[in-house]
């Protein structure tokens, strides 16, 4: 399958402080991705340098076959709307659709005019006045009528109410249903994460901690309660990502490779348990060694 | 037409909430063979849910010989619900309301209910959850 981003021990300095290291990862074509993790943990950083907006200080990233905005046709076919929406103030609505059509050369015209239409903007207004719900929607118009093969948002629905938010998501869903377009999307929302997206990627300490398909990662994960014990008694076979114990009980949180034993009560686990049994452990390393490979079935 | 909806709390991957539902609404006779399915564009323009979630719970309800798709036309119930019409699950469910009024008098509150309810689902049909 190919990859829309492909980074090979990509890593990104900022003066002494790596904001990102060591990141290996391949995103197969097609997919809505999202990158959560906590602040700082190298989420906007990996954006910013898919769109070729940073530069790396060490390894390697290809964004559609080749380094991001290697050349104007290369920028083309890559959007990203930034965290706070990147619109100008001082310009009206219909001076955004121009500016847009005369930047870019696959420009869709009729799908932006009519996306505008849809949202109820005035043409004449300022962007400026506008609400930051109908702002992040032009954003999200102007990257979606450049007609990218691969969409960047970071943290779009951050500042939405939840009205907005979910027109927004909804939008974008609808565009994912028209268009072939694979999206990147950062968000601290993971039930916004497990709505929209079908592949994770949990960035923490500025590392890959957990990349792969929502579904094979949800149905290789499992809680299991047991009679309280120390790391000697878990499961060989199971790879524990997080532990919690009280008197009597042991609750754990595991990656499985085989079947459990039966002392052990099977339960699924929740998308974001499992994101936050992988942020918990990159915080308070437990077992040493990462998850460093995608899960394949 | 089946309205499709998310209960995030459920701790249930929106996929296979999506299939449930389904299965469900056959179940009860809310679904009728020929009925057509909502397209994969209207359920993401309404629940905005990933487009991949919904064709796949699509193509597992194929799979399991519920529906079948038909190609540029839609996605259709295929199937003769296979406990009975409504007319037989109403008494049944007029059963369930009595005992779940004997287990509140009985001083029960709902989530004692549910796990009793659950307890004893598993161990009449010793199905072992997956």
């Amino acid at each position: 399958m190919t990859a829309v981003l492909e980074a090979t021990d990509l890593g990104k300095r900022y003066r002494r402080k790596w904001a990102l290291s060591d990141c290996t990862l391949s995103i197969p074509q097609g997919h809505v991705v999202g990158l959560v993790g906590p602040n700082g943990s190298g989420k906007s950083t990996l954006l910013n340098l898919a769109a070729g907006l940073l530069a790396p200080s060490a390894g390697r990233l290809d964004v559609l076959g080749g380094p991001p905005a290697r050349d104007a046709a290369a920028l083309g076919r890559v959007g990203f709307v930034a965290q706070e929406p990147p619109v100008y103030s001082a310009f009206s609505v219909r001076d955004h659709l121009r500016f847009g059509a005369h930047l870019n050369p696959r420009w869709d015209a009729e799908l932006a005019k009519n996306r505008v239409e849809d949202l109820g903007l005035d043409l004449s207004q300022r962007t400026g006045k506008l609400s930051g719900g109908q702002r992040a929607q032009l954003a999200l118009t102007l990257a979606i009528a450049k007609r990218p093969e691969l969409l960047l948002l970071d943290e779009p629905v951050a500042s939405l109410d939840p009205l907005a938010r979910r027109e927004f998501l909804q939008i974008l869903m609808e565009t994912v249903a028209d268009q072939e377009v694979s999206i990147v999307l950062s968000s601290h929302l993971v039930s916004d994460i497990e709505r929209v997206c079908d592949y994770l990627i949990v960035l923490a300490d500025s590392r890959v901690q957990l990349a792969g398909d929502v579904d094979d990662l949800v149905s290789s994960h499992h809680r299991l309660i047991g009679a309280r014990c120390d790391p000697a008694g878990y499961p060989a076979n199971q790879e524990v990502i997080d532990a919690s114990h009280t008197d009597r009980q042991s609750s754990l949180i595991v990656w499985s490779h085989g079947p459990v034993e039966e002392a052990w009560t099977i339960e699924p686990v929740s998308l974001e348990d499992l994101v936050l049994a992988y942020m918990a452990r990159a915080k308070h390393p437990r077992s040493g060694h990462h998850f460093d490979g995608e899960v394949t079935t | 037409m089946i309205e499709f909806y998310l209960d995030q709390k459920l701790g249930v991957t929106p996929y296979l909430q999506l299939v449930q539902q389904v299965r469900r609404a056959v179940k009860l006779g809310l679904l009728h063979d020929g009925d057509q399915l909502p397209t994969v564009k209207d359920v993401v323009g309404k629940i905005a849910i990933n487009p991949n979630t919904v064709s796949k719970a699509y193509r597992e309800l194929e799979h399991q010989g519920l529906v079948v798709a038909r190609t540029g036309v839609g996605t259709f119930v295929a199937v003769a619900p296979s406990d009975g019409p409504p007319t037989t699950l109403r008494p049944l469910q007029r059963d369930l309301e009595r005992w779940i009024a004997r287990a509140r008098d009985a001083g029960l509150d709902d989530e004692g209910i549910e796990a009793l309810f659950i307890e004893s689902f598993r161990d009449a049909s010793s199905v072992v959850a997956p």
